[in-house]
Order: C-alpha cells, then sequence, then structure tokens
C-alpha cells in the first residue's frame, strides 16, 4: 500500500510536542539522511503509524496510541535543535 | 529537562455545518463555523472526528479549501464509495449539523506572501484543495507572485471548482492555470491529455533557472511521480514541497 | 467523550453473533489492508521458509517444496487490534505442527520474522496443536501481496498483528522477546477474548 507523508500525523505530533513539527529536521539513524518529518514516509494503517526513511525506508518515528495515552518513539530519528530534547514516553492523554 | 515555552494544545471543537456546496458529483464543500477558530496559513488542513453513539470513533485529515481571508472555514471532500468517513461527510451531514475538528494543523505545506514566489502548483484530483486556499490568500493580500497551476484530473466532470478556477484563470493577473484530463475529454478539447509526465512538466513548469517553489498535493503515486520528475528536470528538491493523500483521504 | 456525530455508524455491519466477536470489536465483512512498511515482493525463487534458532538443526523450504507438503484448508475467524473482526475467512497452508515435526528444540518461544523486518513474538504453545499455519492461499486464490502473500503466519486465536504478513521464519527462543509492536506497547501474547491489547492488559 502507498505510504503518506509526515503531514498525515501533524496532529498527534503536535499532541505530544506541544508544537507544530512537520518542518522539524531530523536525521535517520540507520542511514544518515537529514530531513523534514513533513516528507517521512508514512504507513497510518497500522497498529500505529509507523514513519520511514523516504530513503532507506529504515523506521524513524513509531507513535502508538496506548490506553488513550499518546507514545511516541524517536529512536530511528535524531532531531535537530530547536527539538533534540528528549520527549518522555507517556504524553499527555489525547483528548 | 528543559522546555522553553508552554506546550500549546490542538484543542478539539465543534464545528456547525452552515451549508453544503455540490462541487462535482463526487465532492462536496462543507462550509463551517467553528466555535473558536483562531485563523489559518493558507496550505494547512484540520483534523476531522466522527463518533458513533457506541463510541466508536474514526479520524481523518482534510485540507482546507477557503483562504485566510475568507469569512468561513470551508473544507471540500471528495466522497469514496468504500470510504468510512468520508461517505458520511458527504451524504448524511447536513447544515445544522455539528462537526468535531481540531486545527489548523500542518507548517510545511503553508505558502503565505513572504515566500514570494513563482509558485508552481501541481495537483492530483481533490490535491488542488490547499491550492484554492493559496490562490484565495494570494488575491487577497494582494500578491504579485506568479503561479502556474497545473491540475491533472479524470475528466472536466471531475475538476473540482472549475467555474471558479475558470474565472481565476481568465481574468486573474500572474496565474496561469493548465488542465491535464487522464480518461475522458470533450472532442475539441484544446487543453492537455493523460498523465502528467516529463514532457507536459517542462512544457508548464517554470523554467529551472526561475527557481521556483513548488507545492505537490494528490494521491502519493502522483505526488512520487510528479516530484521525481521535476527533479530530473533539473527543479531544486529543496524548493519541492509535497502532500500526499491516502487511498481514502490522508 | 466526544459529542455523538448524528447519523454516523462507520462503516461496521450489525453483530450476527455476539459470541463469535471478542470484547471492543466491530464486525466487518471487508478485509481491511494494514502495514507498517511498504509491500515487499520476494521473487518466489528467492524465497524460502526457515525454522532455526534453538534448535538441534535449522530447516529451510524453498517455495515449491514448501507447496509440496501437507497443506490443510481451514475457515477461521479473525480480530485485528485496530477493532475489525472478519468470520469465516478460509485459508489454505501449511500447518506449523507439521513444519516443526521434525524439529528438535526444548525452546519455548519463537520469534517470526519477515521480509521487510516485521516482527512478532509467540509463545510455542501458542503454533502448535493445530493453533497456527504458513498460509499461502486465501478465500481459494493465491494470496496477494497486501495480505502478506506470497506466505503469512496465521495464528487465528489472537490479535491479528501477531500473523505476520510476508513471513519467512522462525527464530525458536528460550525467552520471550518483544517484536515490532510488542516493542512499542502491545501485549506479548495478544489474546482478544481478553482484551490482551497492551503490555499490561
Amino acid at each position: 500500500m502507498d505510504a503518506v507523508d509526515g503531514n498525515a500525523i501533524a496532529g498527534e505530533l503536535f499532541d505530544v510536542f506541544g508544537d507544530e513539527m512537520t518542518t522539524a529536521v531530523g536525521t535517520c539513524a540507520h542511514c544518515g539522511a537529514t530531513g523534514v518529518i513533513a516528507e517521512l514516509r508514512v504507513y497510518m494503517r497500522a497498529p500505529g503509524a509507523v514513519a520511514r526513511c523516504p530513503r532507506c525506508d529504515g523506521v524513524t518515528i513509531v507513535l502508538v496510541n496506548v490506553r488513550g495515552s499518546a507514545r511516541i518513539d524517536l529512536a530511528g530519528f535524531k532531531l535537530a535543535p530547536p527539538h533534540d530534547h528528549p520527549v518522555l514516553a507517556d504524553q499527555r492523554p489525547v483528548s | 529537562m528543559a522546555r522553553a515555552a508552554l506546550p500549546r494544545r490542538l484543542n478539539w471543537q465543534q464545528a456547525k455545518v452552515v451549508e453544503l456546496v455540490e462541487e462535482t458529483a463526487q465532492t462536496t464543500s462543507i462550509v463551517l463555523e467553528p466555535a473558536d477558530w483562531p485563523g489559518h496559513q493558507a496550505g494547512q488542513h484540520v483534523d476531522v472526528r466522527l463518533t458513533a453513539e457506541d463510541g466508536y470513533q474514526a479520524q481523518r485529515s482534510y485540507s482546507i479549501a477557503s483562504g485566510p481571508e475568507d469569512e468561513h472555514l470551508v473544507l471540500t471532500v471528495e466522497r469514496l464509495d468504500d470510504g468510512e468517513v468520508s461517505p458520511y461527510l458527504v451524504g448524511v451531514l447536513q447544515p445544522g449539523d455539528e462537526l468535531e475538528l481540531r486545527g489548523p494543523i500542518g507548517g510545511y505545506f503553508v505558502w503565505e506572501q513572504s515566500l514570494m514566489g513563482p509558485l508552481l502548483l501541481v495537483a492530483g484530483g481533490s490535491g488542488i484543495v490547499p491550492f484554492r486556499s493559496i490562490l484565495r490568500h494570494r488575491a487577497a493580500v494582494g500578491s504579485d507572485a506568479a503561479v502556474h497551476l497545473l491540475y491533472s484530473t479524470r475528466s472536466l466532470d471531475d475538476v473540482i471548482y472549475r467555474k471558479e478556477l475558470d474565472a481565476i484563470g481568465a481574468a486573474v493577473d500572474g496565474v496561469d492555470i493548465s488542465l491535464t484530463l487522464t480518461r475522458d475529454w470533450p472532442d475539441d478539447w484544446s487543453g492537455h491529455r493523460g498523465r502528467i509526465d516529463r514532457q507536459l512538466l517542462e512544457e508548464v513548469a517554470w523554467p529551472t533557472t526561475q527557481q521556483p517553489l513548488t507545492y505537490i498535493c494528490g494521491p502519493s503515486g502522483f505526488v512520487e511521480s510528479a516530484a521525481g520528475t521535476l527533479v530530473g528536470i533539473g527543479h531544486d528538491p529543496s524548493r519541492i514541497r509535497t502532500e500526499r493523500f491516502g487511498p481514502t483521504g490522508k | 467523550m466526544s459529542p455523538v456525530s448524528r447519523g454516523f455508524f462507520g462503516r461496521r455491519r450489525p453483530v450476527g453473533d455476539p459470541a463469535r466477536i471478542p470484547p471492543g470489536q466491530y464486525l466487518t465483512s471487508d478485509f481491511p489492508v494494514l502495514s507498517a512498511g511498504p509491500t515487499p515482493h520476494t521473487p518466489l525463487d528467492e524465497w524460502s521458509f526457515t525454522i532455526h534458532g534453538q534448535v538441534g538443526e535449522a530447516m529451510s523450504w524453498p517455495w515449491e517444496e514448501f507447496l509440496a507438503l501437507p497443506s490443510e484448508t481451514v475457515t477461521v475467524d479473525i480480530h485485528c487490534v485496530t477493532k475489525w473482526s472478519k468470520l469465516d475467512t478460509t485459508w489454505k497452508g501449511v500447518s506449523v505442527d507439521t513444519l516443526l515435526q521434525d524439529v528438535d528444540t526444548s525452546a519455548e518461544y519463537l520469534t517470526a520474522w519477515s521480509d521487510g523486518g516485521y516482527t512478532t513474538n509467540l509463545a510455542l504453545e501458542d503454533v502448535t496443536d493445530g493453533k497456527a499455519w504458513v498460509a499461502y492461499e486465501y478465500g481459494g486464490d493465491p494470496l496477494e501481496a497486501e495480505h502478506g502473500g506470497p506466505a503469512r503466519l496465521l495464528v487465528p486465536h489472537l490479535y491479528f498483528w501477531k500473523s505476520a504478513k510476508w513471513v519467512r521464519g522462525l527464530t525458536l527462543t528460550a525467552d520471550d522477546e518483544p517484536g515490532f509492536w510488542e516493542t512499542y506497547g502491545y501485549h506479548n501474547h495478544g489474546d482478544p477474548w481478553l482484551e490482551q491489547r497492551y503490555q499490561g492488559d
């Protein structure tokens, strides 16, 4: 199935970060490609949203909603400043 | 762990349906009055959420069709026959109903005057929606950024905003609109025929020396193909912004 | 809870037999395609199924040999953690019991792994005694790529994320090692009748 892109998870990312994140720049932990979240290839129709590197398909960001609470895993994507502070798991509950 | 500022929230709110406008047989614009709309930038979207009586929920994203200066918030939705949300929005929703949404969302796929031009806007199917917002904003602020819009759709009957686009193409300075019809066209059709390819883009896009700011919106495959072709022609990938729709909307 | 959207029911159908629908699930007549990544397209002449890890000797079958193994046709209900359930789905494939027949192991767990990097963990007892298959036909036709073809794991008594698409093998392990979704918070076991969706449920 075709992927969409990081624009599709902009709302969920805003919930977690409290900020607009589609223009946030990061580096793929697998292949080193640098780009904005908007250009990640996102697979939405899954038990969570999986964002992959457009160059190497490596998993960059995974968003899961566990019992009403958004969780984000950024191990595959090193965010550049100003978003480079660590994000806690179990962020604010989504409404 | 320090945070620079209080995190903002993106809250769900109710929006009253004011009017429905049929754009094509499959596509309707929904004119809305949100409870507390903060304004938006051209190109942004909203998330819409539907809730059934038993608590079941479904959520989709829709590009904002209205310009930032317009009186009401407008979404334009294409009904997908096997969809879950779009057959409700186009078919069941009525003026007077409330629609739950949050937004505006998005900072990447936006255009505002200071970004200047020239602009190349490439739309596939319902990918035209955010470009209506951009064109209306451009007109409202009196920008003289030149625009080439290339809109690919199946047939004339599938052209969303057809009257509005005809009027803009005819009367508005600096906006050049090209249509390409991929499946069906009138015998006397003088516009383009068939899918967007390198030849059509070379003809319609700005010369690479003009360094246009390019926005491409539509189904994933369409966007990949158009973006790849433009880069192949020599356009700067860092000046190309893309927004992909999935098979059932974003 | 959000206000109700007047007249919205979703794509679901009325429940036929409530006894067949686990808690929190909705019946569907579609077969939604869910994926965590691009669809792999391994040519059949490069495909093989392997059982390895904590085994006496690894075993591997190329495609033609795999198809020649004793197969079964089963009709089962399937339940996705995203809340849709589909009843009476028919599959043809090789029982995992058949695949493990000559495997010498004391392992109690396994990781199913797939083309594209997907993994999921299972207890051996959840894939034996007629509970699991490696299926290559759905509804009487070869399994389509978007649904996991050429072959996927089929473990219908657990949430369907355990039925790994594009499966290429099982790694037998001494310990339960969380796979892809389990690492992100989904349940190690995943029994839909106990609503074991997330770790800690």
